[in-house]
């Protein structure tokens, strides 16, 4: 009996309504998080002594740049499962979630080099972290691109899931090949946002806005795993059903 | 056995009924005689990736200036991305033969490790165009005006940097072989992965322009290199696996 939940993990109907059900207690609490967030971290938190008012997109950059990793490792993890236990909902995650993590490491990149222009005074600079995000990002894209190559959707769930696997073992040796490319070519050592120095009215709304984007993605996530499992299913006579509802 | 290869080279080895069935190193040797010849027969796939590799070399001089001491500056660099931009080139003849065949199903079903033969075949790979690149890359440092005492320092870091690159290559030609016209996917796919090579690659020869030691740069090279020797062929063996279904 204890083991009915995990069996239930392979009906896609199952799936259908859990997913829904679960939306909008992940989406309400993200909201209301995001909206603390912001409130405490764009009219609470007092100005930065050195960067003024241009910190604050850090409540937007650092959440973004946590998920667009976190969202990866997901993916690679859910593709490891759906390629060892042959567990079709896994590879459906790794599916919905691949859009997700893409939008969310565009979001750091674009907030990065707008907090470059009146930091560094120029919107792109090869900064070790924003290097190795636009690689990142050319890596979500491949796999969104194998994944758009194979008609048949199984065999595109397998493949893609070898890439992601094989994806997460380099991120960390790209990450650290161009953190330290960068230490040699760059003289001035470049300030980072994440200070542990930072006071607690700076400090809570960060924390508020990693945890309203964390549930957020998980929202989206339930969203776009429902219209994966009607897009998979769709020759089903479930699917019929719930959609005339 | 080596009569068999040199016989009837697109027929799979494997099926040999010999009482007395050979070891698996036996049969690695013949895979690797057997692609070494085929290749030898089709001289002109191997000459195009190294013309490749010295047109885009050509490219720089014309592009940039042809002045040595400014080309000498970004040698490292121009030598490297060639080099990149060639393997992957040639990575269209790793696989594209065997699968369209039927070989490569063979070898699947020989009841040898897929993995092993697969090992095999990139090793030959290796040898038919990374060590011809690995070759070349000190006449195209010359031309860009590298001194000659630099040029082993080139040749070392060409050398093992391409088992890399055949590496990490020879796993996206096998996700991408079910893949009609897979060149521009093939390099989204394969290029990010390959930045550290490329850093690192870039940085062992910078440095042995300078006249300095680089042996830390060109250790973590052949740090890459065993550690895609060690995983990258369970991700091709997987991948080829998976599009043979």
């Amino acid at each position: 009996m204890a083991w009915t939940w995990f069996h239930r993990l392979a009906s896609p109907p199952h799936i259908y309504r859990t997913a829904g059900r679960l939306t909008p207690w992940l989406a309400w609490p993200a909201a209301l998080l995001i909206v603390a967030g912001l409130i405490g971290g764009l009219y609470l938190a007092p100005p930065d002594y050195q960067q003024g008012d241009g910190y604050r997109i850090m409540y937007v950059h650092a959440p973004s740049a946590w998920l667009s990793l976190m969202v990866y490792t997901i993916m690679a993890v859910a593709g490891g499962i759906g390629l060892i236990w042959r567990m079709k909902v896994a590879h459906a995650v790794a599916a919905a979630s691949a859009p997700i993590g893409a939008s969310f490491t565009l979001a750091t990149l674009v907030t990065g080099s707008l907090w470059g222009k009146p930091m560094w005074g120029t919107y792109w600079a090869w900064d070790p972290r924003l290097t190795s995000e636009l690689i990142l990002f050319f890596m979500y894209l491949g796999y969104m691109g194998l994944r758009a190559a194979f008609e048949d959707v199984q065999r595109a769930d397998r493949i893609s899931a070898v890439l992601a696997v094989v994806g997460l073992v380099d991120v960390p040796i790209v990450h650290y090949s161009v953190v330290w490319w960068n230490s040699l070519h760059q003289g001035p050592s470049v300030m980072y946002l994440g200070k542990p120095t930072m006071p607690p009215s700076m400090l809570v709304p960060l924390l508020i806005m990693f945890l309203g984007f964390t549930l957020f993605f998980g929202a989206v996530l339930m969203m776009r795993l429902r219209g994966e499992v009607l897009l998979r299913e769709r020759t089903a006579t479930w699917v019929r059903e719930a959609i005339r509802t | 056995m080596n009569e068999i290869a040199a016989q009837a080279p697109t027929e799979p080895l494997l099926m040999s009924q010999s009482r007395h069935a050979p070891s698996s190193l036996a049969v690695a040797r013949l895979m690797l005689l057997r692609d070494l010849k085929l290749a030898s027969r089709k001289a002109s796939q191997l000459v195009q990736p190294l013309a490749f590799f010295a047109i885009v070399i050509t490219l720089f001089p014309l592009a940039v200036t042809p002045e040595l001491p400014k080309l000498r500056h970004i040698a490292p660099g121009v030598v490297w991305a060639a080099a990149l931009l060639s393997s992957l080139l040639a990575l269209e003849f790793l696989f594209r033969d065997d699968a369209q065949d039927g070989t490569l199903e063979q070898y699947a079903l020989s009841g040898r490790s897929l993995t092993g033969l697969l090992v095999a075949k990139t090793a030959a790979h290796w040898l038919l165009t990374g060590l011809p690149l690995a070759l070349m890359a000190p006449l195209a440092g010359a031309a860009l005006g590298i001194p000659n005492a630099a040029l082993p320092g080139v040749l070392a870091s060409v050398t093992v940097g391409t088992v890399t690159l055949s590496l990490i290559g020879a796993v996206g030609a096998a996700l991408t072989l079910g893949v009609r016209r897979a060149g521009a996917l093939l390099s989204l796919l394969t290029l990010p992965l390959e930045i550290p090579v490329l850093i690192f690659g870039a940085r062992a020869m910078k440095l042995a322009i300078a006249a300095q030691p680089y042996g830390a740069p060109l250790t973590l090279l052949a740090g890459l290199a065993v550690l895609g020797v060690t995983l990258a062929p369970l991700a091709v063996s997987a991948a080829v696996r998976i599009n043979l279904e």
